[in-house]
């Protein structure tokens, strides 16, 4: 009986049902099948893994770790305790993505603030250019272990900032450190970088108004 | 059968639709290793072009636009067109021959998997004469240097890519039916010769990590061409996210370049040693343990991107792991061998720099390893040498030992045993003054991948370069052996070339006939 697959095999390589000694008596064609579709669906499974899978995951993890310096989502101010025991430089910083044109720098350079208490400072951003241009500001902090202790309740970036061409406008941003601000860190750096997203959008003169 | 495969006297015709046609094993391995060869003279092009250019500080020869090309072609040429193609070769000579079977299971889909591969890499290498030019990225191909900052040719980069990811997936497709359902009676899993162990555990890798890898060229070209955002923090995304999916596939990818290489070793030493190879099931185990590792060390690759202390704990601990399975397989080759009866043949002199020279670096891996370190080692030519002497002296040196031992069993001919120890020799010279002077330079902080470099560093470049144009020759006197072996060997007509070779393989005539164990060999 094994002589039949061999041969059955080298001469027809499209035989219909051999049967082999193995104790599952399959087809060797059957069988051969059965690992093709497997390992296809195993295939395309890890495909849709890296794609579908991966970067949700990745997200999930930065935000539960806050690593990356993504700042948070927009948060509801829960109390009102101040530490006034404590005080924490926080510096501003402002750059362009490299196809960016727009003037783009924090009103200030720095504020101190007490743990709790809420601060606005603001953001000056000018549209240089003759065109009605949408940007996105993206947020990152320094360090960022600390990211989870600094709460925005109000920002720009939560937003896209639509300007005609040669208006300019100031981008608020209201901010609140945590009390719970691990002891020892006594300064952070906040820093948006501003990209140009017109493209990306429908209709961006829709934006506008 | 009536009639054997086409040769020339058949006319060109009936010769080259042979070899496009193909359903045979034997015909489908020497295409490949044919292939993986050529592949291998033009990554080494490439690598003399990088050298020649770092002979001397300053720019001589070539743009820095274009040495950035180079660097990048080098890498991707050498691991997707000549070390994997040229394991799936041997794969496809050896492992019917070794487990009896007559053929692969799928021998169609063979055919397909070998001749989408010269498409792929005319496609890619085409991208140098392209306006623009090829990719200049790095082999990482790290986004946004890969999709916003890219030349515009990088698509057909992501294309060839998807095309090499399809050839990879079907070979090892082929490849596990094969070992799953082709086997001679009485081959058990636990008797299968080593070589088919490492290969079917690299064949799952594949089948597991290549989808990633095309996962990861497919964000890219949808960020590039579709205003998606997977990488570019402009629409929420993230660059580093591409490290982690790319090293997702790119930690498992060394393994299947290294595993098939533990396989050839596997198979030469206990040869030459005249002993069963030492710890055998041990050595499945270690195989499928590394296997297993290499999903969960990936993050090693870039302990510099910012990671909480307690990851790079982590990744630096799990990766040390690894060098437990590796130790118990380095151990068994020595065993094997201590009180062996040896002699030197080529292919023993590869095997035993193999082993060497991995080991070493696998030691230079550990260093790497450790997060604290790896901050001052990240990017330089430390790193550099480190796989180079895995890859190169790892993979190479044992393909280049699997070509010697096995190709009196292909071709019926003896190679010139002077010939092929001397091949050794400048092989072994050369590569190490090649690249262990380039473990000094990584120390002495020589970042990788820059055209040019300070004055500091000039006395050992130009000593790696020269150890570089000696290997680069030494691959020419291989080809020069093959060759000559083919057209002139002396004529062996022996089925056990080699005195203490075991295993299914030298149970057949040399030359091993078109068709093998068309009836399943007795297994005792």
């Amino acid at each position: 009986m094994d002589c039949s697959i061999a041969s059955a095999l080298s001469h027809l390589r499209n035989s219909t049902r051999v049967e082999i000694g193995e104790p599952k008596a399959m087809s060797v064609d059957a069988s051969n099948r059965r690992v093709v579709v497997k390992s296809l669906f195993g295939a395309a499974a890890m495909f849709a893994f890296a794609i579908f899978v991966l970067p949700p995951i990745y997200d999930l993890f930065c935000e539960i770790t806050g690593l990356g310096g993504k700042t948070g989502d927009e948060y509801t101010a829960v109390d009102v305790r101040v530490d006034t025991s404590r005080e924490v430089t926080v510096r501003f910083v402002a750059s362009n993505n490299a196809s960016m044109p727009w003037e783009f720098r924090p009103t200030k350079d720095k504020v101190v603030v007490h743990p709790g208490e809420p601060t606005e400072i603001t953001y000056f951003a000018r549209n240089t250019t003759g065109e009605d241009m949408v940007s996105q500001a993206i947020p990152s902090l320094v360090p960022n272990n600390v990211a989870d202790y600094f709460h925005k309740t109000e920002c720009f970036c939560f937003e896209n900032q639509p300007l005609a061409a040669g208006d300019q406008a100031d981008l608020k941003l209201v901010f609140i450190i945590d009390p719970d601000l691990p002891e020892g860190v006594t300064s952070l750096t906040l820093s948006y970088t501003i990209f140009d997203i017109t493209d990306r959008m429908a209709n961006p003169l829709a934006q506008l108004q | 059968m009536a009639h054997g495969p086409a040769t020339l006297a058949d006319g060109w015709r009936a010769y080259i639709s042979r070899w496009v046609f193909t359903t045979n094993h034997k015909d489908i391995g020497t295409l490949y290793l044919w292939f993986s060869f050529s592949m291998f003279l033009l990554g080494g092009a490439f690598a003399m072009v990088i050298r020649a250019e770092l002979f001397q500080p300053g720019m001589q020869l070539i743009r820095p636009e274009f040495f950035n090309q180079m660097t990048t072609m080098h890498g991707l040429v050498m691991v997707f067109g000549a070390i994997m193609p040229a394991f799936v070769g041997l794969a496809n000579w050896m492992i019917p021959l070794m487990i009896g079977a007559p053929d692969m299971a799928l021998p169609r889909m063979n055919n397909l998997s070998f001749w989408i591969l010269p498409f792929a890499f005319a496609i890619l290498t085409s991208t140098l004469f392209m306006e623009g030019g090829g990719p200049n990225f790095g082999w990482t191909f790290y986004a946004p240097l890969s999709t916003t900052y890219a030349p515009e040719s990088v698509n057909f980069f992501i294309f060839a890519i998807h095309i090499m990811g399809a050839s990879s997936i079907m070979g090892s497709i082929n490849i596990i039916a094969t070992v799953m359902n082709m086997r001679a009676p009485g081959m058990t899993y636990m008797k299968m010769p080593l070589f088919v162990w490492t290969w079917v555990i690299t064949a799952f890798l594949l089948v597991a990590v290549m989808p990633v890898l095309a996962g990861a060229v497919t964000m890219m070209l949808m960020d590039i061409n579709f205003g998606t955002s997977f990488f570019d923090a402009a629409g929420g995304g993230d660059p580093v996210l591409f490290q982690h999916v790319f090293w997702f596939f790119g930690h498992p990818e060394v393994y299947i370049i290294i595993l098939p290489a533990f396989g050839v070793v596997s198979q030469i030493i206990p040869t030459f040693s005249r002993k069963p190879l030492f710890g055998y099931s041990s050595m499945v185990y270690a195989t499928a343990a590394i296997a297993f590792l290499s999903f969960i060390v990936w993050a090693h690759h870039m302990f510099t991107v910012g990671m909480p202390i307690a990851g790079e704990l982590y990744f630096m601990y799990a990766t040390m792991l690894i060098a437990v399975p590796t130790g118990v397989k380095v151990f068994n080759w020595i065993t094997t061998m201590y009180k062996g009866s040896l002699t030197f043949e080529t292919p023993m002199l590869f095997s035993i720099a193999f082993v060497i020279l991995f080991t070493f670096g696998g030691f230079t891996g550990l260093m790497l390893s450790i997060a604290a370190a790896d901050m001052q080692y990240h990017d330089t030519y430390f790193v550099v040498a480190h796989f180079h002497y895995v890859m190169v002296a790892g993979a190479v040196f044992s393909g280049t030992a699997a070509i010697y031992y096995w190709l009196p069993k292909w071709c019926g001919k003896m190679y010139n045993e002077t010939m092929g120890q001397v091949q050794f020799w400048v092989a072994f010279i050369g590569f190490n003054i090649a690249f262990m002077p380039q473990h000094f330079l990584g120390l002495a902080g020589m970042p990788r991948r820059y055209a040019d470099y300070g004055l500091q560093f000039a006395d050992w470049n130009m000593v790696s370069s020269i150890g570089a144009f000696i290997y680069g020759g030494a691959q020419l006197m291989l080809l020069y052996n093959v060759i000559m072996t083919i057209r002139n060997g002396k004529p062996t007509t022996e089925e056990k070339t080699w005195e203490g070779a075991e295993g299914l393989e030298w149970t057949v005539p040399s030359p091993a006939p078109y068709h093998t164990f068309a009836t399943p060999p007795e297994l005792k």
